[in-house]
């Protein structure tokens, strides 16, 4: 199986740590991970800020760079379902784009569905010994339908201690540009989900979206909380050697 | 349908709400309450899903049939005693009411809870021609008590507690009782006094509907309390303000809809009181029954295929109860009769995107998603959303906005000139505080870190780290 990391621009810019995690996951699993260089946004804020004419081009190299892999997988569910919602969208009127849309997009994973759907495993064999508790952001859980796929791993992960958070499935008030064209609401849910983790006594915060949790973790940081957030693919990567 | 004179746009209208500690409270108490119980009685059902495709489907079909099931109304409504009325949009539709009221030497009118007259603006039409319309559900009467505007579909007041009511109530209503509390059946007693004189002496009620059948010429209207059973039944002259949207091919239609709709929008398993009409009846009820069907918007935005899907709505707001974006902001904020997410789409469809609110309200939604999955008729809200945000982006003329996405797609476009600005971000850190964490940034990106901490960018890039240590180019 020849598998393509799409790290997402986000990712790739201000969160390497995560794209470092997954290749080292998916190595310690036994797979060979390639990374297209070719690759650069998936044009997701251009798409749901109304810039379509901006988005095609961007949702045109994805089709480039990624043609031929038999599995893409991705550290943010959001980009990932951008890719399988939307890109057929911007390729509308181009057969030949639209072709290339219809045989890659299916490919596209989140990482916690690969590896419990694809590669069939749970116990990925990490250790992380700290009170975590899961955020499920809303394009994993609406779009790209995770399931329970990270609650299995996290429970695999030795030393780990799954708490519950509350009213979990509610929106962190991320939303793309939403956190900034609508602030005010947007800093109003950030603050009803920071007092949810407050509430479940976390001391990580995870999720399987960089951006919903650079939101979170904005909060956290601004009002001192001492909760520190981090990706699941990071978690899931830890081993008892490189704490 | 009114454009609030003056209104803001949303994020606007949305920072008002989100200070005010009362009207979050009551939001959160009130919306929490219903979506616990709604998730309630559909996990009851084990083929919820089948019905919800059902639902969609039946709508789907009446749409796209419109013009034939819409000429079969008319002929058994016309069958069976009633008259059909044709408006093309809301002065048209306000019009023909109104002389029908005078035609039945009316000067008072009683209103069942309806939608489509809030969309015309009825009772201020009525009013400047010296009509008095009196609302008589309870949510509706609080409304108009207070001058009011509503703030949900379902429950228009919801953003008042019973205390603000019984203060309400004592100040504005002649006829309450000395002693008057806030003990919420007190407050339906009042309120049914108040009333009773009303439906006692009305000529003239004024209703919309629910559905539509095409198949019998029947309209129904599904309500909790009996103030509509009582509009519908009293007075000699009835009048339905119904938008064509609202039909169903056939009585086997309506089981299903019947079935999604008290679930999804008062979370029972059935609704109070249905009332079933076909014209008139010699001898019971209304003697004059007028049908108004009213386009106001909506054979344009079918006309859209992917914006259409918003005309499957039976306004059952649990799209609104389960919106963090709405709990928050509050009904008044989306500057339409319509609140929430189905108002965010259908406002700016019937209305256009003209005005600051409607070009504003596509993007009063962080796209979670959650309308999505409880909407019993399968709306795909996140999709029409983006749809009119790419309508509104091609509309507006926001060129410092422009010249900020163009330039951002260019940079993100070229993995090239990705990996350069990576290489400047990266730089950037050097300048971040000791504390790792930015703290201020320059307006737009100010509207984040008013309220959130930046992250400080990485020393290097992963496609720098991935060249750096797995050979290859960046």
């Amino acid at each position: 199986m020849r598998i393509g990391l799409f790290v997402t621009c986000l990712t790739d810019t201000m969160f390497p740590d995560t794209g470092k995690a997954v290749v080292t996951l998916l190595e310690r699993l036994g797979h060979q991970v390639e990374f297209p260089a070719g690759q650069s946004c998936c044009g997701q804020m251009h798409f749901n800020s109304g810039y379509r004419r901006e988005a095609a081009p961007m949702a045109r190299g994805f089709a480039t760079a990624f043609k031929g892999y038999d599995a893409i997988v991705t550290p943010s569910a959001s980009c990932g379902a951008m890719v399988r919602e939307y890109h057929q969208v911007l390729a509308e009127g181009d057969a030949a784009f639209s072709r290339d849309v219809a045989e890659i997009a299916p490919r596209v994973h989140d990482l916690a569905t690969f590896l419990t759907g694809v590669l069939g495993v749970t116990d990925v064999g990490a250790y992380f010994p700290h009170r975590v508790t899961y955020h499920p952001t809303c394009h994993s859980l609406r779009m790209m339908h995770v399931g329970d796929a990270p609650y299995r791993l996290l429970r695999a992960v030795r030393g780990l201690e799954l708490v519950d958070l509350p009213d979990a499935e509610t929106c962190c008030g991320f939303g793309g540009t939403f956190a900034v064209k609508n602030a005010e609401v947007s800093a109003a849910m950030c603050a009803d989900k920071v007092a949810a983790i407050r509430q479940s006594r976390a001391e990580v915060v995870c999720a399987g979206d960089n951006s919903c949790l650079m939101h979170i973790g904005g909060s956290l940081s601004r009002t001192r909380t001492g909760v520190r957030t981090m990706h699941l693919a990071e978690i899931l990567a830890s081993t008892g050697d490189n704490q | 349908m009114p454009t609030y004179v003056g209104m803001p746009s949303f994020p606007d209208a949305a920072k008002k709400a989100v200070a005010d500690s009362q009207l979050r409270r009551n939001l959160t108490h009130a919306t929490t309450a219903i979506r616990t119980k709604r998730q309630r009685v559909v996990s009851e059902l084990d083929d919820w899903e089948q019905l919800r495709q059902a639902g969609k489907a039946i709508k789907d079909h009446t749409l796209a049939n419109l013009d034939t099931y819409l000429l079969r109304l008319e002929e058994n409504v016309v069958k069976a005693g009633g008259h059909v009325h044709w408006a093309r949009d809301a002065d048209e539709a306000n019009a023909i009411v109104t002389r029908l009221v005078q035609d039945a030497h009316a000067d008072t009118v009683v209103k069942v809870k309806s939608m489509a007259t809030q969309e015309t603006g009825l009772n201020e039409a009525l009013a400047a021609s010296g009509i008095r319309a009196i609302e008589t559900d309870l949510a509706e009467l609080i409304v108009q008590l207070g001058d009011d505007r509503p703030s949900h579909i379902l429950v228009p007041a919801i953003h008042k507690n019973r205390a603000e009511i019984g203060e309400l109530f004592r100040r504005t209503m002649p006829d309450a009782p000395d002693g008057l509390t806030d003990d919420p059946p007190q407050l339906a007693a009042a309120a049914r006094t108040h009333l009773r004189h009303e439906f006692l002496n009305a000529k003239v009620g004024i209703s919309g509907a629910n559905f539509a059948i095409a198949d019998s010429g029947s309209l129904v209207v599904v309500e909790s309390e009996g103030n509509g059973r009582m509009c519908l039944t009293l007075p000699d002259t009835l009048i339905s303000v119904v938008g064509v949207e609202k039909l169903l091919p056939s009585w086997q239609d309506l089981e299903v809809f019947l079935a999604l709709l008290p679930r999804s929008s008062t979370a029972e398993r059935m609704n109070p009181y249905t009332t079933i009409w076909s014209g008139i009846t010699a001898g019971d009820g209304p003697q004059n029954f007028h049908l108004v069907l009213i386009d106001n918007g909506r054979t344009a935005t079918l006309a859209d295929k992917t914006g259409r899907q918003a005309l499957r709505c039976i306004r059952c707001s649990a799209c609104l109860n389960v919106c963090p974006v709405y709990e928050r902001a509050g009904g008044h904020a989306y500057g339409s009769p319509y609140p929430g997410p189905i108002g965010a789409i259908l406002s700016p469809q019937l209305r256009g995107i003209g005005s600051d609110i409607d070009a504003s309200l596509p993007f009063a939604s962080s796209l979670c998603g959650a309308c999505y999955e409880v909407c019993p008729v399968a709306i795909n809200i996140p999709e029409v959303l983006v749809e009119l945000r790419a309508r509104s982006v091609e509309n507006q003329h926001h060129y410092a906005e422009r010249t900020v996405f163009s330039l951002a797609a260019f940079m993100l476009r070229s993995p090239r000139r990705l990996a350069a600005a990576q290489r400047a971000t990266s730089f950037g850190r050097h300048f971040v505080g000791r504390s790792g964490r930015i703290r201020r940034l320059p307006p737009p990106l100010s509207a984040w870190t008013d309220t959130r901490d930046a992250p400080a960018p990485p020393p290097e890039s992963f496609r720098a780290w991935w060249a750096r240590t797995r050979g290859g180019t960046e």
